[in-house]
């Protein structure tokens, strides 16, 4: 099978810092990689190239079998490539569909297409629709994103993925403050993400929930990758150990 | 309590606080009406059409500055550049309209030359600022102060700090006449477009309704309340006040946004530079600076917040009105001027404690 997502040696620089230094990356149809590390790893850096925040300095990039060059984050985005950061890329003076729909809005057009108007309806049933089929549900749909929960704030930055017909999801620290029914509710939401073949790249701190929904653990150790691991063939001691820099399949 | 009577209260302060603006001008209006007539016999009202006319032209500056302020700061920027981009404006639009009319130019056509110089002229500082903000990300506040000292110099070095008179008729009437006219009394009726050919005590009775500039900035008013509440771009300005960061990464071309944006409101500034040429029969470099403040106070009061992502054309429109109305009526009270801007400032404060208020006591009731 044919990976979704390869990275080739991929390196950037910050001046003198090596960020990401020679770093190769698979990632398969229905999978859930976890990359982990110590803070300065890389990790975060590594994904910003994938997702065109950063170009890379030296390296390739093949996305669905194409060399891909994501100049900007939009052009991963038209890609399939949605990435739901640590500070979640939501607006929150903005609603949940006006999120979902950000950056492209459906419009309606009067006069010959000489005037545009936001198509709020549609934004509105396509979103509770996408959101049904995640199996979320609002009290209060029409809320300000501000007002909901980061567990709910979360969910609304998937189903935006999915409804953009996302090919790979980048997930930075999706669980990061979220109280512990919402964690549930985040990882049932990347399961359901495998399910429908959608691979993720999971970017976390707690290795409990990396353990939890991966199949594949990438560990990173300033800048370099130190090991990848089958996560039913490992456990978090030995990852733990990578992460420090106590063990390196590199060296 | 239960949680019926929670959301009912909660739906009620959230009607309050997006409503007290539009009952506190009504309010306004009212204790105007009644007491500006109890004070002053000589017959002296204010619920005229002549003087609900002078409010209109009095927001004129003040609105068409805060519609492209509102714009601005819902892109959590600010626009200080504003009150002498106007004045600008203003010498621009009279010193190419004397120039023209003395080679001789069709007088209609080098009116309209003149009001196209004076936007552009506003324009260029606009995108100015527009590119230095968005590009390289200097704060707003620093580059709009800097730019409005340059428009400054630029307006007194063109005018030599004089009022660029010698206006033909046309710019007059432009700033002065109106859609409708109004001659009360026995031979009284109702003109349109045309004011009827009287003299005597007949003019004094004469009503001008809807002067041009008032039609001019209504109308800009119509088209901005479209565009930013029901278009892309309007949303895009509330994206990128919500959450620059997202706006940037959802695809939204943020910094031509914030470029078009600074133009925009340099554009309303020279327009009403413009209509002040038009209706002071001069250019003026220091028309727009005294209103700069007020213009600001119209958006603070419309419920704009300072940190962007809130606010409506609406908003400004009654925060305008609610200066105007005061100002005008306190006039009228024979109350020294000088009161009219401690209680704007009130006012302003106000208006921004009313929503923190609504904030605290709505997440006081979530919480508990």
């Amino acid at each position: 099978m044919e990976p979704m997502l390869s990275v080739r040696n991929l390196v950037k620089r910050f001046g003198g810092l090596t960020a990401v230094n020679h770093v190769s990356l698979d990632v398969y149809p229905g999978e859930a990689v976890g990359l982990v590390g110590d803070n300065a790893a890389g990790k975060s850096t590594l994904i910003k190239c994938i997702s065109g925040v950063y170009q890379a300095d030296e390296g390739e990039i093949f996305f669905r079998g194409e060399r891909a060059h994501f100049a900007r984050p939009i052009d991963a985005r038209r890609a399939g490539i949605e990435t739901i950061y640590q500070d979640l890329a939501l607006a929150g003076n903005l609603g949940i569909s006006a999120n979902i729909f950000m950056g492209r809005e459906v419009k309606r057009k009067y006069l010959g297409g000489m005037v545009h108007t936001l198509d709020e309806t549609f934004m509105n049933e396509a979103s509770r629709k996408v959101l049904d089929t995640l199996n979320i549900h609002f009290a209060n749909f029409g809320e300000k994103i501000e007002k909901l929960s980061g567990g709910q704030r979360q969910a609304v930055a998937i189903a935006r993925a999915v409804y953009w017909q996302a090919k790979l999801m980048i997930m930075d620290e999706p669980t990061n403050n979220l109280g512990v029914v919402e964690q549930h509710k985040v990882l049932d939401l990347i399961g359901k993400l495998r399910e429908e073949q959608v691979p993720v790249i999971l970017i976390s701190h707690t290795l409990p929930d990396v353990f939890a929904v991966t199949n594949r653990i990438v560990v990173m150790h300033r800048g370099r990758r130190v090991a990848e691991k089958r996560t039913s063939e490992t456990n978090s001691h030995e990852i733990v150990q990578y992460m420090v820099g106590a063990l390196d399949d590199t060296r | 309590m239960g949680d019926g009577t929670v959301a009912r209260q909660k739906q009620l302060i959230l009607v309050f606080s997006r409503v007290w603006a539009w009952v506190f001008l009504a309010g306004l209006i009212a204790f105007f009406a009644t007491s500006v007539n109890i004070q002053s016999r000589g017959g002296v009202n204010f619920l005229t059409i002549r003087n609900s006319q002078n409010i209109l032209m009095a927001i004129v500056p003040v609105l068409l500055m805060g519609l492209g302020q509102t714009f601005v700061v819902i892109a959590a920027g600010i626009d200080l550049s504003v009150g002498w981009v106007m004045g600008l404006s203003s010498v621009v639009s009279a010193m190419v309209i004397v120039a023209l009319t003395d080679r001789g130019t069709y007088e209609p056509l080098a009116i309209v030359i003149g009001c196209l110089a004076g936007v552009v002229a506003a324009i260029i500082p606009g995108l100015i600022n527009g590119v230095i903000i968005a590009t390289l990300r200097i704060p707003s506040f620093i580059v709009t102060l800097g730019m409005s000292f340059i428009a400054r110099g630029v307006a007194f070095l063109l005018s030599g700090g004089n009022v660029v008179g010698g206006q033909p008729q046309g710019v007059r009437d432009l700033g002065n006449e109106a859609l409708l006219y109004l001659i009360s009394g026995s031979h009284g009726g109702l003109y349109f477009l045309r004011p009827p050919a009287v003299t005597g005590e007949a003019l004094r009775q004469l009503d001008r309704i809807l002067q041009w500039p008032v039609v001019i900035t209504f109308v800009l008013l119509l088209i901005m309340l479209f565009v930013l509440h029901k278009t892309q771009f309007g949303r895009h300005v509330y994206a990128i006040g919500g959450n620059r960061e997202a706006a940037l990464r959802a695809g939204i071309p943020v910094d031509r946004h914030i470029i078009v944006l600074y133009a925009l409101s340099a554009a309303t500034a020279g327009i009403a530079g413009v209509l002040s040429t038009a209706r002071f029969s001069g250019g003026s470099s220091i028309a727009g600076d005294p209103l700069l403040l007020s213009s600001i106070a119209a958006v603070i009061i419309g419920g704009v917040s300072m940190f962007g992502g809130e606010g409506s054309v609406s908003g400004t429109l009654i925060g305008a009105l609610i200066i105007a109305v005061m100002t005008t009526g306190l006039v009228m009270l024979n109350v020294q001027p000088f009161w009219q801007y401690i209680v704007v400032g009130i006012v302003v404060i106000l208006a921004v404690l009313i929503d923190q208020a609504r904030d605290l006591i709505i997440g006081r009731m979530e919480a508990g």
